[in-house]
C-alpha cells in the first residue's frame, strides 16, 4: 500500500455503554480470593470534584514476572489464566475497582512497574490514556523515565497510594488542581 | 466560556459554526489537518468539566502499550454478531448489514480482535435504564454485539438500522443515527471507542458530538457507505464501514504476513 489510510477519530462512549461494555468478571483479573489479589480501586472526578458515575476504566498489564500476557479468555474468565485486562464501570459514586496481581518489571525497560490504563465516559469525546504506577520502592520512581520528565508536582497523580490494609487506591482527576497525567503516544 | 441556562439549536449552531471557522481560518494559514477528536469542545455541554485542562503528555510506549490484549473464538460465541435474533421475534426496523475491514495506520488488517457494539432500537430507544424517553422498546431488540476479525481484518454484524435519539444537550437536541463501535488494535495505543453514521444523515450539521471532530474529512470517515452489494432480496440492506487505528506498535514481523 503506497499511501497509507487515514485514521478513523474516536467518539465519546456516551451515556448508555451498561447495557453493552460492562460484563461479568470484568474487574476480576484474578479471583478476589487468589492468594496474591490486590484491590486497586478509585474515584473519577469532574471538574467541580463531583464524582463520574458513567466512566469506564480499562486496565492493561504484565503479569508479575513482566511478562506480556497473551492468553486470550478476557471475556469468559476460566478462574485461573492471567488475561492481563480488565474493565470496570464506574458506580453511582464515581468508583471503579479491580482484582489484580500486580504488575511486574518489564523487561528491558528502565521503567518501574505500572498499569496501562484508559479512561472513557460520558462527556469525554475520546479515550484517554493513562499509567498507575505502583508506589514502592519510592526512590526507583524518580528514574522512571516517564515519571522524571513530569513536574513533581504532577508525577504523583500517576502514582497510586498503598492503603493500611495493602490495597491500591488511585483517582483520576479530568480536570482541576490534581488534573491526572494523560498521555499522548503520537 | 461561560454557558448558563439551556440553550437553544441556534445558539449550539452558531458555537459549532464559530468553531469551524476559526479551525479552516488555521488551516489557511498553514496550520496542520487535525484528524482526531477535540476533546474541549463546549457546544458539547457535558464535556465542560470532563475534558483535561492540560496538553496530553506526549510519551514514548512500553512494550506493554505496543501489544494488546488477546481476544479470541473462546471470547465470543459467533451468534453474537446477529442483534436480530437474540429473542423469539423478528426486531422492528430495516434490517442491515454493517461490514468493514478493521487496518492499522500502515494499511494492514488488525486479526483476532475483538469489535463490540452498541444501539438504540429503531424507534430511537436504548434499552438501557436510563433512557427513559417515550419511544417503545422492542421486546425483540437488546442493541448489543460483538465479534471477532477475521484473518483479513473483517467484521460483519446483522442488525436493524437504529433510529435518531432526542437527548437534553439543548433544547429539542436530537443526535444522528449511530452504532457504537468499541475496537481493539494492535497495540494498546491503538484502541479505539467511537461512532458509526449512515449517510446522509440531515442531523449531521446540527449535532454537537459528531461536530467534536473539527476537521470536515474526518468526521466524514465515520459515515458508513450504502454499498448495494452488501444487501440481500427481500431481506436485508447493506452498509461498508472501515476502521484505521493509528498509534505506536510493535514491529510488524515479516512471518505473520503481508498482503500484496
Amino acid at each position: 500500500m503506497s499511501e497509507k489510510p487515514l485514521p478513523t477519530p474516536g467518539q465519546t462512549v456516551g451515556p448508555f455503554f451498561g447495557f453493552a461494555l460492562p460484563y461479568e468478571g470484568g474487574p476480576e483479573l484474578v479471583p478476589p480470593h487468589h492468594p496474591r489479589a490486590v484491590l486497586l480501586t478509585g474515584t473519577v472526578y469532574d471538574g467541580a470534584g463531583e464524582p463520574i458515575p458513567d466512566a469506564v476504566v480499562e486496565l492493561w498489564q504484565p503479569d508479575e514476572n513482566g511478562d506480556i500476557p497473551s492468553t486470550r479468555g478476557s471475556l469468559h474468565r476460566d478462574g485461573h489464566s492471567f488475561t492481563g485486562f480488565g474493565r470496570s464501570a464506574t458506580n453511582l459514586d464515581g468508583v471503579f475497582q479491580f482484582w489484580t496481581l500486580e504488575p511486574g518489571a518489564l523487561p528491558d525497560s528502565s521503567s518501574v512497574p505500572f498499569f496501562s490504563v484508559l479512561v472513557f465516559a460520558r462527556g469525554l469525546t475520546d479515550k484517554l490514556h493513562s499509567r498507575i504506577y505502583l508506589p514502592e520502592p519510592a526512590d526507583a520512581l524518580v528514574a522512571d523515565p516517564l515519571l522524571s520528565s513530569l513536574p513533581a508536582g504532577r508525577r504523583t497523580t500517576l502514582i497510586a497510594c498503598r492503603e493500611p490494609d495493602g490495597s491500591l487506591r488511585h483517582d483520576f482527576h479530568l480536570q482541576g488542581e490534581d488534573e491526572t497525567v494523560f498521555l499522548d503516544f503520537g | 466560556m461561560a454557558v448558563t441556562g439551556i440553550s437553544d439549536q441556534e445558539q449550539i449552531s452558531g458555537e459549532i459554526a464559530s468553531i469551524q471557522a476559526e479551525y479552516e481560518a488555521g488551516l489557511a494559514n498553514g496550520a496542520a489537518v487535525n484528524n482526531r477528536t477535540v476533546l474541549d469542545y463546549p457546544p458539547y455541554r457535558s464535556s465542560l468539566l470532563r475534558h483535561p485542562t492540560k496538553d496530553l503528555h506526549h510519551s514514548d510506549p512500553e512494550t506493554i502499550e505496543l501489544a494488546s490484549p488477546a481476544f479470541g473464538h473462546r471470547d465470543v460465541d459467533g451468534v453474537e454478531s446477529d442483534l436480530t435474533i437474540q429473542h423469539s421475534g423478528e426486531p422492528l426496523g430495516e434490517r442491515i448489514v454493517v461490514t468493514g475491514r478493521v487496518l492499522d495506520g500502515d494499511g494492514r488488517p488488525v486479526r483476532n480482535q475483538l469489535v463490540e457494539v452498541w444501539q438504540a432500537n429503531a424507534g430511537g430507544r436504548y434499552i438501557h435504564k436510563r433512557d427513559q424517553h417515550p419511544a417503545p422498546i422492542d421486546p425483540n431488540f437488546t442493541g448489543t454485539g460483538r465479534t471477532i476479525t477475521d484473518d483479513d481484518g473483517n467484521y460483519r454484524f446483522v442488525t436493524i438500522k437504529p433510529g435518531a435519539y432526542p437527548w437534553r444537550n439543548h433544547t429539542n437536541a436530537w443526535r444522528p443515527a449511530h452504532i457504537h463501535f468499541s475496537m481493539f488494535g494492535n497495540a494498546f495505543t491503538q484502541r479505539i471507542i467511537t461512532q458509526m453514521y449512515f449517510p446522509g444523515d440531515p442531523l449531521f450539521p446540527l449535532d454537537p458530538i459528531y461536530n467534536s471532530i473539527v476537521d470536515p474529512a474526518a468526521r466524514a470517515r465515520l459515515v458508513a457507505n450504502y454499498d448495494h452489494s452488501l444487501t440481500s432480496p427481500e431481506w436485508s440492506l447493506g452498509y461498508r464501514w472501515d476502521i484505521v487505528l493509528t498509534g505506536q506498535q510493535s514491529t510488524w514481523f515479516e512471518s505473520e504476513g503481508v498482503d500484496a
